[in-house]
């Protein structure tokens, strides 16, 4: 709590126009090189205020469901928070692979120990995708040192211009990082299963922060620093988004669990985030900033409605459901709003996101625009096929008239992200403000390089 | 004022959603304490769930009638009590929306005959790079015509419903639902940029869904619902890209942009899916394809007869006045783009006459009371296109205009029978109506007469025109639309004749005792139906002079585009004179037929079926659309999604990577588990206690 009341004085702080880094601190570590160094910019301070202000209700939606280990857990939620909180400031690259790494840590033990039945397989599953994937990013991480002679991301920001040859190889090591972590179309598979398993605060953090640190990852290091590389292997991020979109949503159609109904929604949304990164213009990216942020409210709302029902029936399946409007319209109203915006309709944050992002793809390319945008269709039949035989009908499960309705606790934990989610749906300047200018930035650096290499490549022919 | 008018309805749309809520909350209090251990004390077992059960006796089956499509849910077992507010839930919204509707007819005669057009900012709303988007009003004729016809309607629906759903348990909810419609048709109707307007455009979309499926126990309820929501995104797919186009070609969404620049970009071309086009003909096809979805035409009507499930006051307000009117506004108001595709008007003129044809066809051998309506305003939605397309968008606002008003009170009168009835709906379980409900009756024929075109009727001025716009195009579309739309009215008479004498005339098909019961509907509910018989008698006189007649230029003002070369109206008035008396003629014809089919000769009809069994089961099943979209659509989608998942995930990907190295890994850790400790996280822990320190160090130290 107190932390998220601190994140706020950040925001309130915050200059909204400037480009650059503000509150950096800085502190020598490992020798000269590597240093301490933390700051935010525009890009990352949305994603900072998300984690504070999603951690309180994680805690508050485990009150009751986690009944051993409480102090393990929490501790275990702390560390993690503190974890991602500094993945989005740090300012070096090292600091900022270690933080990247060792978020996986408290989130595979959340998992591992107070997860569902097959909690071991799926842990390790998480564990083991993410972890080879940053095994590469390392590597990179090591070759950019080699060059650039510090791991200052200022600095490389700033000074470092990568060759062309260089940059391609770069990418590709940062994005088997990222792209796991998104997750994209096909190193997906590890994201329904944890979610699956986990318990439901450990799914909201999943959903709503971790797979934001790959869409984070795109911006703060891909764009920038290899822009050449970005704009080359932009198609290939939209085909794989593209794909992702479609897939997922089909796979999300035919689902029989709730949660991972909802995972695989999350992998279809996050296909927009990164088409919406590699248009490389504004709607785009900012667009895809306003989406991880969105879904992350949306999202995380979602499991922590499931978690709703799962306390009361223990089962996820949806066939174990229907008619709960009839003793729970409270918990269908809410429900509703989140099912809402997650299908991307106006007036909901859902909407905001999924809009630039597809404006700045049509800008970009049709045919990416036209094959996502038929994601819009398929997201409304699977979330409201979904809504239907989980809430409306006639109850037919004799076990399911003695239901309660939400809790005040419950209650305290849903109406802020009601009001949230319609609320940036109608008024989404905060955020969208808030980054305009670092993803000008971004953007006009990067167009700089790609023209100056453009003018290289004619000069020499 | 502007603001009152379509900020009202969503207040009350708050007030009565949150009298809703709180009402629910007093039926269901939540759960004390842990949630799980109520469930734990109750739940298992049968004898737990019967002691709390007002659901439990209430739900025996209403599948059985579901299909038949009563809406009969309310009146079957112990009636649950009315909710709590149920009637000042209705009071604050119904109020509220006869003010809205008197203030709209203000700004009517202010702006349209008043010429006082405004542009009103509200707040801002998204702005990224250089797309920038205010949620502000457009205030122009356009706009006057649809404020009025919104909100009047609206408002008497409003009226009327708190006679027709009187027995219903969820009021406060219907009526918040009903509002919140109004506020999202508002502001489609008042924007001042596409996306407001697509904003708009989802929101009705949104009521509708809800409103259809407002008895949610009810599972074909349910699926016309979801069915409603996911044909009209595929429409809102088409209008989503057809934005992206325009932000493209104009780098603005807002209209005053937009239409400044239209005609320094007729010649432009836009790359879309690898090809150069024209870029106004993609456009606007791609926002034709939303008003297709939107309006119920040919391909993406299949939605509508379904939303008949809904109440019926629902399928007046929402399903023929106003919602499915939505692609006529966006056509029209888009019409400076239109303008300069050539091409694409034609596909409208020729979808429209489609659908005109094809809707009509169907009406004639369905028995349900409303879907014959809701076919017809299918039908009547294709005129209208068809009068855009061949570029006369006032004659088609203006038949929206009258249509509004006769359809708005055939489905009320025919609200008005069911409720006689006890929520029967089949008209073959009807009949000699006539004189135990006399004012529903001539309310019904009243109507009858507008909407097949009887001379002085207010449909006889705007059809007509439609018809006579079409001829005088001189196009192949045009003349292609001309034919269809003239048969389509002596279908339509048809219909509408058969529906009358169905159910008022002839001997009476229903049992005794629902005879006895049958009983004329209260006041709130006459009411709104003589006001809208009277729209339905002299709208069109009062209006024609305006909307289509000498001082139409004056009238719409900046509201319409039309080229140089678009002299439709004065063309409209020259037609020949077999033109002009074809749709009287037709009209005739069609209730001639109908008297002797349905009145002289009642087992003609009942023969004809029999000896033409192919063409009228094909016409029953609504030419197989249903049907044939499954094959190709629904089952299809769910085939592959399920290969994918069992395929795609679980063999492929799983397969090659996690699975077969988790398992080796698992295997490992297993091994070197037993070795140490036996606790993984014994050791994770002392890495994270490390990284603790190393921060709170630096923290406290590192300054």
């Amino acid at each position: 709590m107190v932390n998220f009341i601190v994140s706020c004085v950040l925001w309130a702080k915050f200059d909204f126009n400037a480009a650059g880094f503000q509150f950096v601190e800085q502190a020598d570590w490992l020798g000269g090189a590597i240093t301490y160094k933390m700051g935010v910019d525009g890009i990352s301070t949305p994603f900072v205020i998300l984690t504070a202000f999603l951690m309180p209700f994680c805690i508050l939606a485990s009150w009751r469901s986690i009944t051993h280990r409480v102090k393990e857990y929490m501790i275990a939620f702390l560390v993690l928070e503190t974890l991602m909180i500094g993945v989005f400031c740090a300012l070096d690259l090292v600091l900022f692979y270690l933080l990247f790494e060792a978020g996986l840590i408290p989130m595979f033990l959340i998992i591992g120990i107070w997860g569902g039945k097959r909690r071991v397989y799926a842990s390790f599953k998480f564990f083991l995708y993410t972890l080879l994937g940053s095994l590469l990013m390392l590597v990179g991480i090591l070759a950019m040192y080699g060059y650039a002679g510090t791991t200052d991301i200022q600095h490389i920001l700033t000074q470092t211009k990568f060759p062309a040859e260089m940059q391609t190889w770069l990418w590709l090591g940062f994005f088997a990082s990222f792209a796991v972590k998104m997750p994209m179309w096909p190193v997906h598979t590890w994201l329904p299963d944890a979610h699956v398993e986990a318990p439901t605060a450990g799914s909201v953090i999943l959903a709503g922060i971790l797979l934001k640190m790959g869409g984070y990852g795109f911006l703060r290091f891909s764009l920038p620093m290899f822009p050449l590389a970005s704009e080359y292997f932009a198609p290939m991020v939209f085909a794989l988004s593209v794909v992702a979109i479609i897939y997922t949503s089909l796979v999300a159609l035919m689902q029989e669990d709730i949660k991972k109904l909802i995972a695989y929604s999350s992998v279809a949304h996050m296909g927009f985030v990164t088409m919406g990164i590699f248009t490389l213009n504004p709607q785009g990216v900012q667009g895809a900033v306003f989406q991880m942020v969105s879904h992350g409210i949306v999202s995380g709302a979602l499991f922590l409605c499931v978690g709703v029902v799962y306390d009361r029936m223990h089962t996820r399946e949806i066939k174990a459901f229907g008619g709960l409007v009839n003793v729970m319209p409270w918990y269908a109203f809410a429900f509703l709003v989140f099912t809402m915006a997650n299908v991307g309709l106006p007036g909901t944050s859902g909407f905001v996101g999924e809009f630039l992002t597809l404006m700045g793809a049509f800008g970009a390319n049709t045919w990416v625009a036209f094959f996502a945008t038929t994601g819009v269709v398929l997201s409304a039949a699977y979330a409201l096929w979904l809504y239907r035989r989980v809430v409306f009908g006639e109850i037919t499960k004799p076990e399911l008239h003695g239901i309660a309705d939400l809790n005040r606790r419950e209650i305290v934990l849903l109406a802020p992200l009601v009001i949230l989610t319609v609320l940036f749906g109608v008024w989404p300047a905060p955020i969208l403000d808030m980054s305009a200018a670092s993803v000008d930035g971004i953007l006009s650096s990067a167009q700089a390089a790609i023209d100056a290499a453009g003018k290289t490549a004619e000069a020499v022919k | 004022m502007y603001h009152l008018i379509v900020f009202l309805p969503l207040l009350g749309a708050l007030i009565a959603g949150a009298i809703a809520l709180i009402g629910a909350r007093k039926r269901h209090p939540g759960a004390v304490g842990p949630v799980d251990a109520f469930h734990e004390a109750h739940g298992h077992g049968h004898d737990g769930h019967d002691s709390h059960s007002p659901h439990d006796a209430h739900g025996h089956d209403d599948h059985a009638h579901g299909d038949h499509g009563h809406d009969d849910h309310h009146d079957h077992g112990p009636v649950e009590p009315a909710a709590w507010g149920s009637r000042p839930a209705e009071i604050v919204t119904t109020s509220f929306l006869m003010i809205s509707a008197l203030l709209s007819w203000v700004a009517f005669i202010d702006v349209a005959w008043g010429g006082a057009a405004a542009h009103i900012e509200v707040m801002r709303w998204v702005t990224a790079g250089s797309l920038h988007l205010d949620w502000a009003f457009r205030i122009d004729t356009l706009t006057a015509v649809m404020l009025v016809v919104v909100n009047s309607v609206s408002a008497l629906v409003h009226l009327y419903s708190t006679g027709y759903m009187h027995e219903d348990p969820h009021r406060p909810r219907f009526f918040a639902y009903l509002s919140l419609f109004t506020f999202a048709m508002l502001m489609l109707v008042t924007s001042d940029n596409l996306v407001q307007l697509f904003f708009g455009w989802e929101g009705v979309g949104l009521a509708s869904y809800l409103l259809i499926g407002f008895w949610y126990k009810k599972p074909s309820a349910c699926a016309a619902a979801i069915k409603a929501f996911v044909v009209n995104r595929v429409g809102d797919f088409g209008f989503a890209l057809g934005i992206f186009a325009t932000f493209v070609v104009f780098g603005s969404v807002e209209f005053e942009t937009i239409f400044a620049a239209a005609p320094g970009a007729a010649d432009k071309t836009i790359n879309f899916l690898g090809h150069d086009w024209h870029a106004m003909t993609v456009i606007c096809l791609l926002l034709f394809m939303g008003a297709m979805g939107k309006s119920a035409q040919l391909g993406l009507h299949t939605w509508l007869p379904d939303a008949m499930e809904g109440p019926t006051p629902v399928s007046a307000l929402i399903h023929a006045a106003t919602m499915v009117t939505a692609g006529i506004v966006l056509v029209a108001r888009m019409s400076p783009l239109f303008e300069h595709a050539p091409d694409a008007l034609a596909v409208v003129t020729v979808v429209g006459g489609l659908t005109a044809i094809f809707a009509a066809t169907v009406g004639l051998v369905q028995n349900d009371i409303k879907r014959v309506i809701a076919y017809s305003t299918c039908s009547q939605l294709g005129y209208m296109f068809v009068a855009l397309g061949v570029g006369g968008y006032g004659i088609a606002v203006f038949h929206l205009f009258t249509h509004a008003f006769f359809k708005a009170l055939l489905f009320l009168g025919s609200g008005s029978v069911i409720h006689a009835m006890h929520h029967e709906q089949d008209m073959r379980k009807m009949g000699g109506l006539r004189r135990l409900i006399p004012t529903t009756y001539w309310m019904m024929v009243i109507g009858t007469l507008a909407l097949t075109g009887f001379p002085f009727t207010a449909g006889y001025y705007s059809k007509d025109a439609v018809i006579e716009a079409a001829y005088a195009a001189h196009s192949g579309p045009a003349m292609f639309a001309f034919t269809l739309t003239v048969l389509a009215a002596l279908l339509t008479s048809f219909y509408s004749w058969r529906l009358i004498f169905m159910t008022f005339h002839g001997a009476p098909r229903a049992s005794l005792e629902t005879m006895s019961h049958v009983h004329e509907s209260p006041k709130v509910m006459i009411l709104p139906l003589l006001i809208l018989s009277v729209g339905a008698l002299f709208a069109g006189v009062v209006f024609s002079g305006s909307f289509i007649g000498h001082s139409e230029e004056r009238f719409w003002g900046e509201a319409i585009f039309r080229g140089e070369h678009n002299e439709i109206i004065h063309h409209m008035h020259e037609v020949p004179k077999w033109v002009v008396w074809s749709p009287f003629v037709m009209m005739v014809i069609g209730f001639a037929v109908s008297w002797l089919f349905y009145v002289k000769r009642p087992d003609l009809p009942v023969r004809l079926a029999k000896q033409q069994q192919l063409i009228y089961q094909f016409l029953l099943n609504k030419w197989y659309f249903d049907e044939l979209y499954d094959l190709i659509f629904t089952r299809p989608a769910k085939w592959i999604g399920r290969f994918l998942w069992k395929q795609g995930d679980g063999r492929v990907i799983d397969g090659m990577g996690p699975d077969g190295i988790s398992a080796r890994v698992i295997d490992v850790t297993n091994q070197v588990v037993k070795l140490q400790t036996g606790y993984l996280y014994h050791y994770a822990f002392a890495m994270l206690i490390g990284v603790a320190a190393m921060f709170t160090w630096f923290m406290v130290g590192g300054h």
